[in-house]
């Protein structure tokens, strides 16, 4: 019998459209999946059987009726609990939010339904997407199916886990400064972060407005593409949104192909603070692109030196923005203040912040709120938004030479669980290869580069594309992902520990 | 605790006041600023709500172009530069009827700046009219927050209620709020001229047609700056800022109230504090609220969750073309068409009936006897009720229909004033109060002639006098007919009877 969870979604949509199985099936598998297998890895914070179970017998009885259904109709999908899922609790990792069930469904999640792809459950997150470990979740952090002491990346570690698991053939994450891209790199599977505006933000619980974008995570570049299809395109309910088709993605993941492409690799990117095995896989697989008829050439982008730290002052300085609205006036966590008989709203808001907030999001609050203060506001918010242009300037005089510009993904291997959790800029210095990306708006995707010889653990290849040109992240990361496979022999999950019951609690 | 104040010429005579407003006007768009709720008032609490205006976890908010529309109409007609590419930003405070902790608002780049307004008052020399210019300096776009109800406590305020509820109907109400300059130069004229600027903005807005202009229903707010200097300084006083002051009277009394108050603390060696203050209506007082400082910070930034707003040039070029007549032109331009003198003009505006009479006499009415039933008995009631003169069920056409009676000689003037009664009441249209009441002058020429004949002729001594030349003395005559057929005698035909009969 065929293990529809070591499938990929596009080999499941196959069988699904070639009637040798149902969505019922399928979603069924994978719910049977995550019971062996979570209490072990911890992906979900909510797993929804009868809704999924439900939306796969819809999908089913449109599909013997004879409808015309989309390419990943009844694939099943997790969904990061950062997204508000009408009727289905939505708490960004937070206590903040325990308990709240959200009145309206985010426009991605309105996509997923009307694709008619069963929702599995809500993922684990770092506490409102601030972290690099999912250790900052509320709800106790997520393992990495490499290494159970191991930490799955973040802050989109849950959707991560679940996907190199065999939890879910695919998930939705959410990509502030590297949160699809790092937790893919040390999980061994796939994560885009399209362009900015490509896919809708109505729905996403806010972290940083202007660097947010939703993407696929995945275990193959092409589900991550026709994922990427299903999610993508304009949406009038996001200002941000931009008015045009979604790229031709999916026809560019079939294609696989960098003959004649331009890559540029960033020089110094790779530089200290690299674990040497990351660096050397990364090495290798830009000798494949050659190998495979592409042109590499070495560019500058002098000002990503700076992005780390004018991320660190845009991000907190938004989000203390975007996380005022948690006041325990309307919604969430209320807590009185000990000892205050008839408190005031004030003194509500304060006593439930301080109890509904952990310390990752206090920390960046009040570094929000600091650099947004009147008389600091140039030296930093102004300041960071300067570096943001050069930055965006970098790119642009680089893509003038190359197609894509490729970088691992992440510094080093998945770390331990707790190793820097006291110590904020090291976890903060994970993203140092993302966050030019998010800063700037352009398109990045991360694919699995191999396991690096001090430890056997995942990394991760980056490829970054021109803004609105997401589909040649998919030529050159499909071509890649092919070399690869040759030189593996199969995809780098088939080399995972098996998981088991035992592993659980 | 009531302040100390002094007399307000006193206040004048030793100090020069500086006034600034800051007026906020609700937009009168179907849907509100960011998202498609709809706009009513006195809707069910809450009803009118929806993910966006409500601020839940991940909604975002989309710019409501007509909204944009409006403020850049009411720019132009501001005279105001319209910015060719501006951004909205979040003003962050905590506040629990605000449902996202910050106002999107526009900081550093309003859409409209650098405008004026011309403000008419009635001239110094007490002849005619002069004009007043208040200097705009700018005008942006934001949404209202929502609204608290508090209850419990004695002041109806937050502080010592036993609890709020809030209404978020409001939330996301598209506002334009409207700032001048400092207003310098006013003197002792500062209140007139405050109200006067605030009326004239309010025409304004009702002629573009972007607001129900209800202050009582909140629809125009309006927040009265004011600054003490010594005349003949130059260096601007700390200000106060009074919240909230929300009819045209009120706007009057709080500035000379604040005049005569802080010329008290001055004059005993005080100092004004920055702080906003309550106006109260009952007592004619403001009393002290919140400190307000000029480093109060709301960490203003850029809304990343909204484009830019740049309005074409083309665009702006053709809502200009929408714009109606500038309020000072079209009271003058009516004021000559219907032949009043300036001091018929000024209890026109002071009445606020400027568009009743227009609309009166677009119904039929005689621009005489629309004037006299707006400004008179119509204004006449509603200054004694403190109400509008528009609170009554009085339309434009009741008083085209009244006006036509009176002129049709169907009615006099006291009857007029019954059937007028009648309306008010509810009694339904002039013609059918009167019907109904049986109000009509006596027709009949041989019941007047008949009544002439008896009072002449039970008058004798009075008649005589007419005969000799005293025509004054054919007034009594007439009362007398006019007591003889019960008040529904037409007096000018009595009058035209009792001469024929006894001079010709």
């Amino acid at each position: 019998m065929t293990d529809y969870t070591r499938l990929t979604a596009a080999e499941i949509a196959d069988a699904l459209a070639s009637g040798t199985t149902t969505s019922v099936e399928v979603t069924q598998a994978h719910l049977d999946r995550i019971a062996e297998v979570d209490g072990a890895i911890h992906a979900f914070l909510q797993v929804d059987a009868e809704g999924a179970l439900a939306a796969a017998k819809a999908v089913d009885e449109a599909r013997a009726a004879g409808e015309k259904l989309g390419p990943l109709a009844g694939v099943p999908i997790a969904v990061k609990d950062i997204v508000a899922t009408k009727g289905l609790e939505t708490t960004a990792g937070s206590k903040m939010l325990q308990g709240w069930i959200p009145p309206y469904d985010a426009t991605i999640v309105t996509k997923l339904r009307a694709a008619g792809m069963p929702i599995l459950g809500k993922t684990n997150m770092d506490e409102f997407a601030m972290g690099s470990s999912t250790e900052h979740s509320a709800y106790g952090p997520t393992h990495n199916p490499w290494d159970l002491d191991r930490t799955p990346g973040g802050s989109g570690g849950g959707s991560s886990a679940a996907v190199a698991a065999f939890e879910a053939p695919l998930a939705i994450g959410t990509d502030t400064g590297g949160s699809i891209r790092q937790p893919a790199s040390v999980t061994g599977t796939v994560g885009t972060k399209p362009t900015y505006g490509g896919v809708s933000r109505y729905g996403l619980i806010a972290l940083a407005s202007s660097l947010d974008q939703a993407g696929p995570c995945t275990r193959s570049v092409l589900d991550a593409a026709l994922l990427h299809e299903v999610i993508g395109g304009h949406d009038v309910m996001d200002s941000t949104s931009i008015d045009a088709p979604v790229p031709p993605v999916v026809e560019a993941a079939r294609q696989a192909d960098v003959s004649g492409m331009k890559i540029g690799v960033i020089k110094g990117i790779s530089g200290e603070g690299f674990q040497p095995g990351v660096k050397q896989l990364f090495e290798e697989s830009v000798q494949l692109l050659v190998d495979r008829g592409a042109e590499v050439v070495e560019v500058e982008c002098p000002s990503f030196e700076k992005g780390l730290a004018a991320y660190y002052l845009i991000m907190p300085s938004e989000a203390s923005s975007n996380l005022a609205r948690f006041d325990a006036m309307r919604y969430g966590l209320r807590v009185g203040p000990e000892g205050v008989d008839s408190p005031s709203a004030e003194q509500v808001m304060a006593a439930t912040r301080e109890a509904g907030f952990g310390d990752e999001v206090k920390r960046r609050v009040i570094l929000g709120t600091y650099a947004l203060s009147s008389g600091y506001y140039d030296a930093y918010y102004g300041q960071a938004q300067k570096v943001r242009t050069l930055i965006a300037r970098d790119f642009a005089a680089a893509y003038e030479k190359v197609d894509v510009l490729v970088t691992p993904t992440a510094p080093t291997t998945a770390f331990k669980l707790g190793e820097k959790l006291d110590d904020p800029m090291a976890m903060y210095l994970n993203d140092v290869a993302t966050i030019p990306a998010n800063l700037a708006g352009v398109p990045g995707i991360s694919i699995p580069n191999g396991l690096a010889s001090e430890d056997g653990l995942p990394s991760g290849f980056q490829i970054l594309a021109p803004a609105t040109k997401d589909e040649r992240l998919y030529r050159a990361a499909a071509a890649l992902e092919a070399a690869l496979h040759e030189k593996w022999g199969g995809p780098i999950l088939a080399q995972a520990p098996a998981l088991t019951a035992k592993a659980g609690n | 605790m009531t302040d100390a104040v002094v007399d307000y010429d006193e206040a004048l005579a030793t100090y020069d006041p500086v006034m600034g407003f800051e007026v906020h006007v609700e937009l009168n768009t179907a849907t509100k600023m960011f998202c498609g709720c709809a706009t009513g008032f006195g809707a069910e609490p809450n009803s009118q709500v929806c993910p966006v205006c409500l601020g839940l976890p991940g909604a975002l908010p989309v710019v409501n172009d007509k909204a944009v529309e409006s403020a850049i109409r009411l720019g132009l007609a501001l005279d105001c530069n319209i910015a060719s590419w501006c951004r909205f930003a979040r003003k962050n405070y905590f506040y629990p009827d605000m449902p996202k902790n910050f106002q999107t608002s526009q900081y550093d780049e309003p859409i409209c700046f650098d405008g004026h307004l011309d403000v008419e008052i009635p001239a110094a020399s007490g002849k005619g009219t002069e004009i007043f210019r208040v200097e705009i300096e700018r005008a942006h776009m934001e949404e209202d927050t929502g609204k608290s109800l508090h209850v419990g406590g004695a002041t109806g305020r937050i502080q010592g209620a036993e609890y709020s509820l809030v209404d978020f109907n409001r939330a996301g109400i598209p506002l334009i709020e409207i700032v001048t300059k400092p207003i310098e130069g006013a003197g002792e004229r500062a209140p007139e001229i405050a109200k006067a600027y605030v009326a004239t903005l309010r025409d304004l807005v009702k002629a573009l047609g972007i607001s129900d202009v209800k202050m009582e229903q909140g629809s125009v707010r309006c927040d009265a700056n004011l600054s003490l200097r010594p005349i003949g300084t130059e260096k601007l006083g700390t200000r106060t800022e009074t919240k909230n002051v929300n009819s045209l009277r009120s706007i009057e009394r709080a500035v000379r109230y604040e005049i005569s108050r802080q010329a008290a603390v001055l004059n005993d060696g005080g100092t004004i504090t920055q702080e906003t203050r309550h106006w109260h209506e009952d007592t004619g007082v403001t009393t002290a609220g919140r400190p307000k400082s000029d480093a109060d910070d709301y960490r203003y930034f850029p809304e990343p969750d909204l484009v830019p707003v740049a309005p074409r040039a083309e665009r702006v070029e053709e809502l200009r073309g929408t714009l109606p007549e500038p309020p000072v032109q079209r009271r003058r331009r009516l004021q000559s068409d219907w032949g009043y003198s300036d001091l018929e003009m000024r209890d026109v505006i002071n009445a606020g009936a400027l568009d009743l009479i227009e609309a009166s006499v677009a119904a039929g009415a005689t621009p005489a006897g629309a004037r006299k039933w707006w400004t008179g008995e119509l204004a006449r009631r509603a200054n004694a009720e403190e109400k509008s003169v528009e609170d009554f069920n009085v339309t434009p056409a009741y008083v085209a229909e009244l006006d036509g009676l009176v002129k049709g000689g169907r009615l006099n003037d006291s009857m007029a004033r019954q059937v007028l009664e009648g309306v008010i009441a509810g009694e339904g249209a002039p013609t059918t109060v009167a019907d109904a009441r049986g109000l009509e002058l006596v027709q009949d020429d041989g019941a007047l002639e008949a009544a002439v004949d008896k009072v002449i002729a039970a008058n004798e001594p009075i008649a005589a006098k007419v005969r000799d030349g005293k025509l004054n003395a054919a007034g009594a005559l007439i009362g007398q007919v006019m007591k003889e057929l019960k008040g529904q005698a037409d007096a000018a035909k009595a009058r035209e009877l009792i001469l024929a009969k006894l001079t010709s």
